[in-house]
């Protein structure tokens, strides 16, 4: 049951009868990091398409830092990334990144469906404005995350739950193969988690792949066919059981973990991210204190 | 009919014509690009771009060459200057813009302190001049203005949401960094487009407080956008006339009037429900 990271290879079994031969996503020797601190290190890794995975590790531990390395907008120093087939970051169009929500401006001046309408944005190009099918495409996807009533709002003036399925609208409308949800049901009530893992349960049964960091590893064990346990090298990947392994959850989280008999017991801030780092700041953030 | 005659007197003056058209236009530039501007945190930028021109301007004085070349080359030269330094990573991004903006005016005073008795020009250049407008800048102002809003036409939409969400925007595969330089350089070009209607030191409020007072009572960008154009087209105008018939120094009262617009929308303005992170957290449908 306990996977050190092998570089031998099949790993991921579910959902790969549509995919067969190449993974969605392969990482090879992959060390990355900002500035001189590294996050991850010798990374290797495939996730087959149509996976439904959970990437759980520490904060600081890489979640984030894998899911750019996956989308292309982070560069490994060393090793190498293919994501759809391609170099990571030359598939972008046919990739949704949901970032994490204390990320997000919510009191930036934009309605739910301008918020979903971007997912539309990046295929439509520079000269063309969006036609009929892409407001079906919007309209269709705020219906199916239950928000076609909160079209007209102000996304500041949504619930946490509400947040995260606007966000989700948006991933939908683009219509990708592979999605990157960052901590996509942390902070959110029991029901918008329900129905926002049913939706992505559902894409993943289409073939669309789906990669998500959390920190809740019961919503893990819940929600997901397969998991990675990252802390800076990849501890162990393998079906949604191994976050029930006190070992590998000791190795993840290192001594802020307490198991007590049969559970574990996280001792792990949630609330400190490993987002603040100088270095990740995007150059037009400078002059905003 | 006194008050007609107020708006109708001040027409019979064609610098006073000229004037208003060019003040009308600038305004509306400004409000579109200032509207991003705001939304990107780059007010402080905008001072600073400004602040860079001056070099450029007292440089095409001395060469006897078209002011707006001068000023666009030092402003857009500044503009991706700041953007690469803050890039490499060692300095803060306002860091960067407040030792590159001292350096270049430092270097546009000292330019100046060069030119033999110099004294008449330095307020114009600082205060602007928009009465002097002539009709060959006219054309070169609306010539600039029918380029910086042709690129926003285009890249609404990748401005918009490179700036609401950069790191899903790359995600997406659009060139947020590409963006982000391109859009500084539109900064630069709006910059010059204003000097001479309201000067360097007060071009930052024609970009920044129409899209500031829109930001207090818009929910949506649409909305943010219509109603900073609207007063950056109509506190020029309104500006104007107050200078005209209280004989005062024309860019300031510009202003002036728009701050006095933004500080009735602070005070009218109730505080949106929810504004910044996690504030409210209504039950959840």
């Amino acid at each position: 049951m306990i996977q050190p990271p092998p570089s031998t290879e099949p790993r991921e079994r579910a959902g790969s009868d549509t995919g067969a031969a190449r993974p969605a996503i392969a990482l090879r020797d992959v060390t990355a990091g900002y500035e001189g601190r590294t996050a991850l290190e010798a990374v290797s890794l495939d996730i087959a398409q149509g996976s439904l995975l959970a990437v759980f590790g520490p904060n600081g531990g890489g979640k984030t830092t894998l899911l750019k390395l996956i989308a292309g907008v982070l560069r490994p120093w060393t090793g190498t990334v293919e994501t759809l087939g391609v170099h990571a970051g030359e598939a972008a169009r046919r990739i949704a990144y949901v970032p994490q929500a204390e990320l997000v401006d919510w009191s930036f001046p934009i309605t739910v469906w301008n918020v979903a309408m971007m997912g539309r944005f990046a295929r439509l190009g520079p000269f063309r404005q969006p036609s009929k099918t892409d407001r079906a495409a919007v309209s269709a996807a705020l219906e199916r995350v239950g928000m076609s009533g909160e079209s007209r709002t102000q996304i500041g003036r949504l619930s946490g739950g509400q947040r995260r399925r606007a966000f989700l609208a948006r991933a939908i409308a683009a219509e990708p193969d592979l999605y990157l949800l960052d901590e996509p049901v942390t902070g959110v009530d029991v029901p918008t988690e329900e129905d926002l893992m049913a939706l992505l349960a559902i894409e993943a049964g289409a073939g669309r792949t789906i990669v998500a960091t959390t920190h809740d590893l019961a919503a893990v064990s819940r929600h997901f066919a397969q998991v990675v346990a990252v802390n800076r090298r990849i501890i162990a990947s393998g079906d949604a059981s191994l976050v029930r392994d006190p070992d590998i959850l000791s190795r993840t989280y290192g001594g802020h973990l307490l198991v007590l008999g049969e559970r574990a017991v996280l001792l792990d801030d949630a609330h400190h991210h490993d987002s603040a780092s100088g270095s990740e700041r995007h150059f037009h953030d400078q002059g905003k204190p | 009919m006194p008050v007609l005659n107020a708006i109708l007197d001040p027409l019979a003056f064609p610098f006073f014509v000229r004037a208003l058209a060019a003040s009308a236009l600038v305004g509306l530039v400004c409000a579109v690009v200032g509207s991003y501007m705001v939304l990107r945190g780059l007010a402080f930028m905008g001072d600073a771009l400004s602040h860079s021109a001056f070099p450029g301007v007292v440089a095409a004085y001395l060469l006897k060459g078209p002011f707006y070349l001068g000023a666009a080359v030092a402003a857009v030269a500044t503009a991706l200057a700041i953007g690469w330094v803050s890039r490499r990573g060692q300095l803060r991004g306002d860091t960067a813009i407040g030792v590159l903006f001292a350096g270049m005016f430092a270097a546009g005073v000292f330019l100046f302190s060069l030119i033999p008795n110099y004294v008449g020009d330095l307020f114009g250049f600082l205060f602007g001049e928009i009465l002097g407008i002539g009709v060959g800048d006219l054309i070169a102002l609306s010539a600039l203005s029918v380029i910086v809003l042709g690129v926003v036409a285009v890249l609404w939409k990748e401005f918009l949401y490179s700036t609401f969400d950069p790191l899903g925007a790359e995600a997406a595969g659009l060139p947020v960094v590409r963006l982000d330089y391109l859009f500084l350089a539109l900064i630069a070009l709006t910059i010059v487009i204003s000097l001479q209607a309201v000067g360097i030191i007060l071009v930052v409020a024609m970009l920044v407080t129409p899209a500031a007072t829109a930001q207090l009572v818009s929910q949506s960008f649409g909305r943010l956008v219509s109603i900073a154009i609207a007063i950056g087209v109509i506190c020029p105008v309104i500006g104007l006339y107050a200078s005209y018939w209280l004989n005062s120094a024309t860019g300031a009262t510009i202003v002036l009037v728009e701050t006095a617009v933004f500080v009735v929308a602070l005070i009218v303005a109730r505080r949106p429900a929810a504004s910044g992170r996690a504030v409210s957290q209504p039950p959840a449908a």
